[in-house]
């Protein structure tokens, strides 16, 4: 554009050039505008159309089962009412489950956030034997798919009769090889002499890991509390194997008490859905930012 | 003195030992058992009762139902990967540049990784409803699409690659703001169309973070399980059948845990040589 202007102030007076910087500007002024405008629709359209089993649960679970059944598009409830949430929550012990998730996914999250923070400090600041072997060995376990030992973890916890207990949801699930690569890859880029110095200073370990790590990986642990949550809340094939009794199952399997395609139940059943979401969205669109800024701060670039 | 040597010496193990017991015991030591009992045919109880070598493996590979499993499961993976990664790539790309909302529209577009995919499945069942769901009444449609063996698969695709589409838009996402914003304007001066930029800086430039979403998504692809079970139960026939979901009704309905447990390790070795011949590619392939 300049060498075009520089080539224009040749021939054409002051005056002129003025006129016509102002308009290339506003022309280029009107073609950003139109295209954010173009983008924020097609953006409305996409999100629409991507949230669009959500909004539809959202809706269903507040329509009156008599209003679902017509042959019409009936998009939004025209008289909507909690009445579904209320059958569903005196159908089957929600409360109940959802107390057995949350305080699974709470231990999950709590262990895994421990185990893998000490173990990752150990592999970042200690020396000692096998450290590299044994961090390839923690690295492979990536490869294998949960699913490849399920059939022996399962009969594993039945000869020790864990079936349909707390620890069989929680202690399998401790530790995950990708936190502690994640943790390992933020300890990396502190100094060793910040550790050796502190050890001089007479700093134990523990106190090093609680006092300095901790605070200072904190979006580390935010992005590992929030994946960690929802994936522990939104778990389902190993509960479905190791618990049995209405006491001890989590939410994902006890909704499935609610599936059934009889015209009364089925908006009773997306309002048990409804509630059961909810809680895991809450914690994504809380922590969400943490999330990005830990995984990918860290982690993708390295 | 000495005491205090030895327990400097032991201290590093002292803080991988949680990790380490965990894995020892619920990762390496029943894979190991895995590959054990899908050599010998077992009893009700899942114990291994009779040493048959390879027949649970050349059992498997003489049967039908199990070809169809893999089959179904290929083409399962084939549809969700490339759908879920379009999806995140083009939400990306959408929330790429800044405008009003672009908050609201990015949180949208991760949401779906924060599902279950067991719920998900609840609420696709009611979409997919022949006479009440809306997929139906949007299209004017009177489909059966569970009931249906040419619809059923590609369903229980669909849905997962939604499902999965919310972590690729991260990805791609992360993969975006990496790329050099000078490069595009100086390409702008240079004239080159959007579609020249797309192919020519953006592509390239998503290539390290492409691979890596490709992997994680075939991995992940693989292990879908809950919602076959709730929406199709492997059926109609064996139409959705996916080897995850196979696994789970040999050992768990028809107790033949050996069997089960060859699955297991075929499903693993599939996973393992189909990330090596990737990582191997990636070698020649993709330019940093």
């Amino acid at each position: 554009m300049e060498s075009v202007i520089e080539m224009a102030a040749k021939d054409i007076n002051s005056d002129e050039l003025e006129n016509f910087k102002k308009k290339i500007l506003k022309k280029a002024l009107f073609r950003r505008r139109a295209s954010k405008l173009i983008l924020t629709i097609l953006n409305l359209f996409v999100a629409l159309f991507l949230l669009l089993p959500l909004l539809y649960a959202v809706s269903i679970a507040f329509m009156p089962s008599n209003e679902l059944f017509t042959t019409n598009l009936n998009l939004i409830p025209s008289t909507p009412t909690f009445n579904n949430f209320r059958q569903a929550m005196a159908k089957i012990p929600l409360k109940r489950f959802i107390v057995n998730s949350f305080v699974v996914a709470g231990f999950i999250t709590m262990g895994q956030i421990i185990s893998c923070s000490l173990a990752a400090f150990s592999f970042s600041f200690l020396d000692f034997k096998g450290k590299n072997v044994l961090f390839m060995l923690v690295m492979a376990t990536m490869m294998i798919p949960g699913e490849a030992t399920i059939i022996s973890n399962y009969l594993t916890v039945s000869s020790l009769k864990w079936l349909d207990t707390y620890q069989v949801l929680i202690i399998p699930y401790l530790t995950s090889a990708m936190g502690i690569f994640l943790f390992r890859q933020f300890y990396k880029s502190f100094p060793i002499s910040l550790y050796e110095s502190a050890r001089i200073d007479g700093c134990s370990n523990l106190r090093f890991i609680y006092s300095i790590l901790i605070p200072l990986t904190k979006s580390a642990i935010g992005a590992m509390a929030v994946y960690t949550f929802i994936n522990a809340w939104n778990m389902y094939l190993w509960p479905l194997l190791v618990t049995g009794s209405d006491k001890m199952r989590t939410v994902q399997i006890g909704i499935g008490m609610l599936d059934s395609v009889d015209s009364q139940s089925i908006s009773m059943m997306i309002a048990g859905v409804v509630m059961i979401i909810v809680p895991s969205i809450s914690v994504f669109i809380i922590g969400q930012k943490q999330l990005i800024r830990g995984m990918f701060s860290g982690a993708v670039k390295g | 003195m000495k005491l205090k040597n030895v327990s400097r010496y032991l201290s590093p193990y002292v803080y991988i030992v949680p990790a380490i017991a965990v894995f020892v015991l619920f990762l390496f030591f029943p894979f190991i058992k895995t590959i054990y009992l899908s050599l010998f045919k077992t009893n009700k109880m899942g114990q291994a009762k009779l040493f048959v070598g390879g027949g649970n493996y050349s059992d498997l590979f003489s049967s039908a139902s199990f070809f169809n499993s893999l089959f179904v499961t290929a083409i399962f993976v084939l549809i969700v990967v490339s759908v879920s990664m379009l999806l995140g790539l083009i939400t990306a790309i959408l929330c790429n540049q800044s405008f009003p909302g672009i908050r609201i529209f990015s949180t949208a577009y991760a949401l779906p990784m924060a599902i279950a995919s067991s719920s998900a499945a609840m609420i696709f069942k009611i979409m997919l409803h022949p006479t009440i769901g809306i997929i139906n009444k949007l299209l004017g449609l009177h489909t059966n699409w569970i009931s249906d063996p040419r619809y059923a698969l590609v369903c229980v695709a669909l849905l997962s690659a939604w499902l999965n589409s919310g972590i690729n838009f991260l990805y791609f996402s992360a993969g975006l703001s990496n790329i050099d914003n000078t490069l595009y304007e100086r390409a702008s001066v240079d004239g080159a169309n959007s579609a020249q930029k797309f192919f020519r800086l953006t592509l390239p430039g998503l290539s390290p973070i492409m691979f890596y979403t490709l992997v994680v998504n075939i991995i992940q692809a693989f292990q879908a399980f809950g919602q076959v079970k709730v929406l199709t139960m492997g059926g109609p026939g064996e139409s959705t059948n996916l080897i995850v979901y196979s696994i789970y009704r040999d050992a768990f309905f028809n107790y033949r845990f050996g069997s089960a447990a060859a699955q297991s390790v075929i499903l693993f070795m599939v996973i393992m040589i189909l990330t090596l011949c990737m990582f191997h590619l990636e070698k020649k392939g993709v330019h940093y």
